[in-house]
């Protein structure tokens, strides 16, 4: 780059004046953005046109405001950055409801910029009006209606910081169309702009040793570790991995946190909760000590709360005062950022006199042994049919020593994949679990793919849920992102079909997927590549054939329609009361679940 | 009751309540901009909290500074819930549980008082029997003709309610509440 380029673009910076719409991309550039997906129309056109103009920030054009939603849900994940997504109003704004209160369920930093009608027609039911506001309010940490284009880059910077502080998530900036045209003074982003949000950061120190005291005399401790790792960053990842190495306890995590410890580490115990493994569950359930890093006690994870490690005294850490005591009463609640908190926590520990009960800890881990022993991802494997586990099996040995990210969506695929499929890393692991919203995998894919050109990104999909946000392979085709739609094809909605066995006396009632597409055809039809294959024999070189492909896959994997996912904890049940998969027989499905249990499912 | 249980967490394993609700006073000080009061809404209705009385006025006009107070009620874990949630909401400064805080303070509780216009309309006996009584109440005629009177009475929430209930059989026609505005006793701040 040459001296005057640099000097005309740090100029470019500084307070000037221009329009709102050469503001919005001002504002992007200045917020090191460089990729953002989006879908045109009337009310943001003069956005389009700044765009059109510039080369700096790449604009993905999706098929559906809820794929640009999921994709920049993706692309953020798989990054740590800032996903930003551009929308027109009224549809175009309804259309991005879904993925922003997905991002606000699993704390994932969006900025979603949305075009209004002019400001002078607000209220009068123009065209393509609605109250973005209104209906954003509750599915975002903040929105802003910008009314004065002299607010709007004092907004915009206002909504990075919002989106990506403190519990990230997602933010929306409602501009009319008269403020894109009008003329006003841009400012270049804020150090501090509001006093009223002032997230906490650091730990308070006396709370940190209260609860380093308490793991160095814990004699069956665990660490449960979540979503919070990951929003933390990389260095949160490291800490927790050192913090696992120093101590010798055993980790378990969420859906959410998966990668943050590696799972070939030797303290893993796989992921906990209703699909969670069985040393995992009676590991939580018979700890005196629970340390609970960066995880929201969420339902899919306590069961039945009375019984719900009910032995052990809990220390939380979050950096969201409101997820403490919420649904959990705890014991130590730190109030902090998980880097900070556990660096200061491995200080301690490294300084304290008191060193983890060894003899004790040997007697826990060899319990954990005898549950891990259990083997409770067991399954029974079939010449003539691919079991879905052993599809994800033979995707994880064929793709582990790549540089792989995972994405899925929502249903029993999704469970075998947080099962099936190890991560050594954070941020490899895309999935929607707050929402649990089906079609949030293939425009994530798409995401995740902008974002790393190079990478192979895998949806891990279901033949429902597939077809919810279907048509963005058009736009993986465009933009030439070779992502693979490996789709574990059962017919069935088969996580609901799962639940009507166990809760409504296996009355399928709509659950089975009649005239499905021809997924290969469909495939072509976008201008990628379809694979067939059914049979465990042809599995492995088809597998290899998605990965050699520099195209969108479509790869419609077909498996044992009737397979259930196990371990799982009926609703109604505590962690020690498991279904097992070689104890799932047909009668103990029908009767894990009792009466009292149906009525709060 | 059971809109609270669900608020606290789960919609799937619904925990018996244990605790019993208490009534508590909030002073939310927020940034005074548009919305803000339907934030601070929306999060009692979407969460199914209770608001049992809302007032809110600018009180700083210079640092454009409103002061809401909301009375609730809940069993100590719910009202927790809602200090912290409404800490979430960005333009939020600071939430206080008055009650809460009187407690700290061996106080009683906080300062409440509200004020009410009461329009009573009759002839005869019951027009001198309620402003015999209003002038018990230390209420204040803010308006009258011959054959009505706008009352106006400050005070706690129960005297009011019972001033009302006295003037029900005298021609009560219509009544208007501020709702309360509460803050603790002593020198200090909220
Ligand atoms: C069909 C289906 C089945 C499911 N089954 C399971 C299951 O068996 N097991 C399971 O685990 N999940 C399951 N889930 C997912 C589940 O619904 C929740 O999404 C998940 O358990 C929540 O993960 P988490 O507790 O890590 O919280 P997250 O939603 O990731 O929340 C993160 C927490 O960390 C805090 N935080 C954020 N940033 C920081 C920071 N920098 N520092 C400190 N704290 C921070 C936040 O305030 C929040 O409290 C399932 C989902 C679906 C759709
Ligand atoms: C948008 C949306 N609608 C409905 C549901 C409820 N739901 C959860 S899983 C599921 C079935 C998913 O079927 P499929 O994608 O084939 O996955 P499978 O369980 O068969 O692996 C449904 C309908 C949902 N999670 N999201
Ligand atoms: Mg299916």
């Amino acid at each position: 780059m040459t001296a005057e380029k640099l000097a005309s673009e740090s100029h470019s910076s500084q307070r000037r004046e221009m329009t709102g719409a050469e503001m919005v991309v001002q504002a992007l550039i200045d917020q090191g953005v460089t990729d953002i997906f989006g879908y045109p129309g009337g009310a943001v056109l003069p956005i389009y046109d700044e765009l059109f103009q510039q080369d700096r920030i790449n604009h993905i054009l999706v098929r559906h405001e809820q794929g640009a939603g999921h994709a920049a849900e993706g692309y953020a994940r798989s990054t740590g950055k800032v996903g930003v997504m551009l929308v027109t109003s009224g549809p175009g704004a309804t259309n991005a409801v879904t993925p922003l209160q997905d991002a606000l369920m699993d704390s994932i930093p969006l900025v979603c910029i949305s075009g209004q009608v002019p400001t002078s027609l607000i209220g009068s039911d123009a065209f393509q009006e609605c109250d973005t506001v209104g209906i954003t309010r509750p599915c975002t940490k903040h929105n802003w209606l910008v009314k004065d284009v002299n607010d709007l880059a004092r907004v915009l910077h206002e909504a990075f910081h919002v989106a990506k502080t403190g519990r990230p998530g997602p933010v929306l900036v409602d501009v009319p169309k008269d403020v894109q045209f009008a003329t006003g003074i841009y400012t270049p982003p804020e150090v501090s702009p509001r006093t009223s949000y002032h997230p906490r950061i650091q730990g308070d120190i006396e709370a940190i040793k209260q609860a380093v005291a308490l793991m160095l005399t814990a004699k069956r401790p665990v660490i449960y570790s979540g979503g919070g790792v990951i929003n933390s960053g990389n260095e949160a990842s490291k800490l927790l991995r050192e913090l696992v190495e120093l101590t010798n306890f055993p980790i378990t995590s969420t859906l959410m946190g998966l990668g943050a410890y590696p799972a070939s580490g030797k303290n893993w115990l796989g992921m906990l909760g209703m699909h969670g493994t069985y040393e995992a569950n009676m590991t939580m359930h018979d700890c005196d000590v629970m340390v609970n890093i960066g995880a929201r006690f969420d339902d899919r994870i306590t069961g039945r709360i009375s019984g719900f490690s009910p032995n052990s005294k809990k220390i939380h850490i979050d950096i969201d005062p409101s997820s403490i005591n919420k649904a959990v009463r705890v014991d130590v609640p730190v109030i902090g950022d998980v880097a900070h908190v556990l660096e200061d926590m491995i200080r301690l520990i490294r300084a304290s006199s008191t060193k983890p009960d060894e003899k004790a800890m040997g007697a826990w881990w060899s319990q954990i042994d005898k549950w891990r022993s259990r083997k409770s991802l067991s399954y029974t494997r079939n010449k003539d049919v691919i079991m879905p586990q052993y599809a994800l099996e033979r995707l994880y040995a064929l793709t582990k020593d790549r540089d792989t990210y995972i994405t899925t969506e929502v249903g029993q695929h999704q469970m075998w994949a947080a099962q099936f499929y190890h991560f050594e890393k954070p941020n490899r692991w895309m999935t929607s679990g707050g929402l649990g919203t089906m079609g949030y995998g293939l425009p994530a894919a798409l995401g995740v793919q902008i974002a790393h050109p190079d990478s192979l990104v895998i949806d891990i999909a279901g033949d429902a849920s597939v077809q919810m946000n279907m048509q963005e392979m058009s736009a993986a085709v465009q933009y030439e992102a070779p992502i693979k739609i490996f789709i574990l094809n059962n017919q069935y909605m088969g996580m609901v079909r799962q639940w009507q066995q166990l809760l409504h006396g296996n009355r399928l009632s709509h659950s089975y997927t009649e005239a499905l597409p021809d997924f290969v055809k469909l495939a072509e039809a976008y201008g990628g590549h379809g694979i067939r294959c059914e049979k465990p024999g042809d599995l492995d070189d088809a597998i290899q054939e998605m990965i050699d492909v520099k195209k969108p896959v479509l790869f419609d994997c077909r498996v044992a329609n009737l397979a259930n996912c196990f371990p799982m904890i009926p609703s109604g049940k505590a962690h020690n009361e498991m279904l097992l998969p070689d104890e799932a027989t047909d009668d103990a499905v029908a009767n894990a679940i009792d009466a009292k249990g149906r009525q709060l499912v | 009751m059971n809109a609270q249980n669900l608020a606290s967490g789960s919609a799937y394993f619904i925990a018996k309540e244990t605790e019993l609700p208490v009534t508590t006073v909030l002073s939310v000080l927020v940034d005074n901009e548009p919305g803000v009061l339907a934030r601070v809404i929306g999060l009692f209705s979407g969460r199914g909290y209770n608001i049992e009385s809302l007032t809110v006025s600018e009180t700083e006009h210079e640092q454009h500074l409103s002061r809401i107070t909301i009375v609730t009620r809940g069993t100590p874990h719910i009202l927790d819930q809602i200090r912290h949630q409404l800490e979430r909401i960005v333009p939020v400064h600071r939430v206080v549980d008055l009650s809460v805080r009187a407690d700290e303070l061996g106080q009683s509780g906080p300062i409440q008082r509200e004020l009410a216009l009461v329009k009573v309309a009759g002839l005869g006996e019951h027009r001198n029997e309620a402003l015999r009584l209003a002038d018990a109440f230390h209420a204040k005629v803010s308006d009258a003709t011959t054959e009505h009177f706008i009352f106006e009475i400050t005070g706690k929430g129960s005297k009011i309610d019972q001033f009302i209930a006295i003037m029900k059989p005298l021609g009560l026609v219509e009544i208007c509440r501020t709702g309360v505005a509460a803050m603790n006793r002593g020198p200090r701040g909220m």
